[in-house]
């Protein structure tokens, strides 16, 4: 099963594929699993697992919250390691999101090998952009591994054409200029951006920072290959399983509910 | 515009000062950097910027600063002694030049609102003045431990006009402080211009705030021919993110006999795992934008660094003195908080200059290096800032509440 797979599927079923992100560890090395299961299990075709990190400049309140709950209860990256290959022995399919310099202090090679051993497709890399990528490229092409890099409202025409060429498996479009976390409405900077990277690739492209709802979802699947759902996880796995699988649950919906529009 | 010439020692295109440097900041702030460097491309051969930014130096800041030689305090070195006088700049560190010089830029970029994260408050003053000069909204990001340890830099800012607002997440100190900083860029970059204070962060930085800074070693290499009739054995100057000790190592650099010294803070010492000693004790990696030391542990998760001095309390440092180390140019090594508190009351009572707890590191550093040298040696050292806002830190350190004397 590869990320190609995956948007091949969904759009199969003429509808967007649901992305779901939850850090590693939290709210425990074995609650991350089972919370990572059950978002499968209710609808998630994809899951992102995040790598908790001491200073997360790119994400919200949120999950700069459940990444300091993670460490402080003694997270190690070889857990992560742990957790994706509990997704994937589970017949699930992960990504991990990390932010560079774990990757780097634990060798670019040996996390790409270790990773891609665990069952993990790709990384999705929020602070490297492709200009500073020579060892991931290569990384990633020795050990099968997906590139997801993102576009920005703010990237030119030709860092969005560059960058699609370096990616693989999928883009991430960040809908708005800012840091993660949930919102209540769709940013209008988000079609346009998606509307922008398709005249240059054929990769699928996912759209994601601050979905929370299957209402939102919807909206999102009407222009984009995956929506992808983060603070959202989160903040449900705080309340419970049941939270987490009625979220899935409605977003699944949501994702299936723009097919019926066009 | 010597000041602005470009070097060989400058980065690539894309910022790189050998293997270090870069950008390693998400895709949104990459059209930011990139509007920035474009700019301050522009800007370095535009006589008028370049006329403006000295003469704000000059007229508002009390450029050149003076040359102040030590005798007194030289005696305890064993060396001959000068100290670059950036404590006596308008707001009282070096840190004005860089503000300055990033204020113009911010408003050839036509933007209004300007950002900054401060440590010892001093950055985050001269922001805040800067701002008010040039009628710019200013928000200064400061850890929430730092705003107690400052307060009185924090009045200072509110009083300037500026929004100073406690960072609570992680160490609540300067990398925090930071981060916040890059979350604020990341979502207002349109309109707003991160003023980052230290020679650190994506590629133009550390290129753009070295040049601004550059004024001090071009001053202080005149000013030490003038007055002792050669150039120095050693340039001293204390390294947090690294900007005062570039801007006065560049004076010099093609002076090769000349030592180019930075000095770490070394906390409750090396062993102890407290302190900062970055270049000193730390790893390669990728922090608040780009490659270059840091004090990280085995998973990469970066560490909190701890130092007497607020504004050299930083995991990080900039990677043009990475690359400095590694290519042997500069040599840097730590001393102790009390250390510098010590070089601090020493150079107070010897000389009646009471010099910024991050400045005594580099006084501490030239007692270290003043026996090696002997009577005929010859330091400069940058005295990057005055103490009057350490005055809580040393009423406590040696209690002088309680008649206590240094
Ligand atoms: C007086 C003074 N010196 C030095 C520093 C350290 O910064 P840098 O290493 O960038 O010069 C600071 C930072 O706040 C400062 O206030």
């Amino acid at each position: 099963m590869s990320l190609s797979d995956v948007f091949s599927t969904a759009r199969a079923e003429s509808r967007a594929a649901l992305i779901g992100y939850l850090p590693a560890g939290y709210p425990t090395v074995d609650g991350s699993k089972d919370h990572l299961r059950s978002m499968i299990e209710s609808g998630c075709d994809l899951v992102e697992v995040g790598l908790p990190f001491s200073d997360p400049v790119m994400d919200g309140p949120t999950i700069q919250a459940a990444a300091e709950q993670a460490l402080s209860a003694g997270f190690r990256v070889r857990d992560l390691f742990d957790v994706v290959s509990a997704v994937s022995d589970a017949g699930g399919r992960a990504v991990v999101m990390t932010y560079w310099n774990p990757v780097l202090r634990y060798g670019v090679d040996a996390f790409a090998r270790d990773l891609a051993a665990a069952g993990g497709l790709g990384i999705i890399t929020p602070d490297l952009v492709p200009d500073e990528a020579d060892d991931w490229m290569a990384a990633s092409e020795a050990h099968g591994l997906d590139r997801i890099f993102l576009v920005a409202p703010s990237s030119t025409e030709e860092r969005v054409a560059m960058t699609a060429r370096a990616s693989s498996g999928f883009l991430y479009a960040t809908a708005v200029m800012g840091v993660t976390g949930a919102r209540d409405v769709v940013s209008s900077a988000a079609p346009e951006l998606v509307g922008r990277v398709r005249e240059h690739t054929s990769l699928p492209v996912g759209v994601g920072l601050g979905v929370r709802s299957g209402a939102q979802a919807a909206e999102i699947a009407g222009f984009a290959d995956g929506v992808i759902v983060g603070s959202a996880f989160v903040s449900a796995v705080a309340e419970g399983e049941t939270a987490v699988r009625a979220l899935a649950a409605d977003l699944a919906k949501g994702v299936r509910s723009a097919a019926a529009t066009v | 515009m010597g000041q602005f010439k470009p070097t060989p020692h400058d980065p690539d295109a894309r910022g790189h000062f050998g293997p270090w440097g870069g950008r390693f900041v998400p895709e949104a702030l990459i059209a930011a950097v990139d509007e920035l460097a474009a700019e301050y491309d522009k800007a370095r051969l535009d006589p008028e910027f370049v006329g403006e930014f000295q003469r704000l130096l000059k007229d508002f800041a009390g450029r050149p600063s003076l040359l102040t030689e030590a005798p007194k305090f030289a005696e305890r070195a064993g060396t001959r002694v000068f100290l670059k006088r950036e404590d006596l700049n308008h707001t009282g560190s070096h840190k004005i030049n860089n503000v300055l010089g990033q204020a113009l830029l911010t408003k050839r970029m036509g933007k209004k609102r300007v950002i900054a994260e401060t440590g010892a408050g001093q950055h985050g003053v001269a922001t805040a003045t800067a701002c008010a000069l040039l009628g710019l909204d200013c928000v200064v990001y400061m850890g929430e431990l730092d705003t107690e340890r400052q307060a009185l830099n924090v009045a200072r800012m509110r009083l300037l006009g500026a929004e100073v607002i406690p960072v609570k997440s992680g160490s609540r100190t300067l990398k925090d402080a930071i981060n916040e900083a890059l979350r604020d860029w990341v979502t207002n970059v349109d309109e707003t211009h991160y003023l980052l204070g230290t020679a650190a962060g994506p590629h133009p930085f550390p290129l753009l705030v070295r040049d601004f800074h550059r004024v001090i070693g071009i001053e202080a290499r005149e000013q030490i021919l003038e007055k002792a009739g050669r150039l120095p054995d050693a340039v001293v100057a204390c390294v947090g993110g690294g900007s005062n000790a570039i801007g006065i190592f560049h004076g010099f650099i093609d002076d090769a006999d000349v030592r180019l010294v930075g000095v770490e803070p070394g906390g409750s010492g090396l062993d102890s795992g407290s302190h900062g000693a970055t270049l000193t004790a730390g790893t390669p990696g990728s922090l608040h934008g780009a490659m270059s030391y840091v004090m990280q542990d085995e998973d990469g998760q970066i560490t909190e660094a701890h130092s007497i001095s607020a504004g050299l309390d930083y995991p990080g440092v900039g990677p043009e003195h990475s690359h400095l180390k590694d290519i042997g140019r500069a040599e840097y090594f730590p001393v102790t908080d009390a250390e510098a508190m010590e070089a601090f009351a020493l150079l107070s009572r010897t000389e009646g200059i009471i010099p910024a707890i991050e400045s005594s590191h580099a006084l501490a550093g030239a007692l270290k290096l003043g026996p090696s040298l002997g009577p005929d040696g010859l330091l400069v050292v940058n005295l990057s800032g005055r103490g009057d806002k350490d005055m809580d830190t040393a009423v406590k350190y040696f209690g002088l509440a309680d008649g206590g004397q240094a």
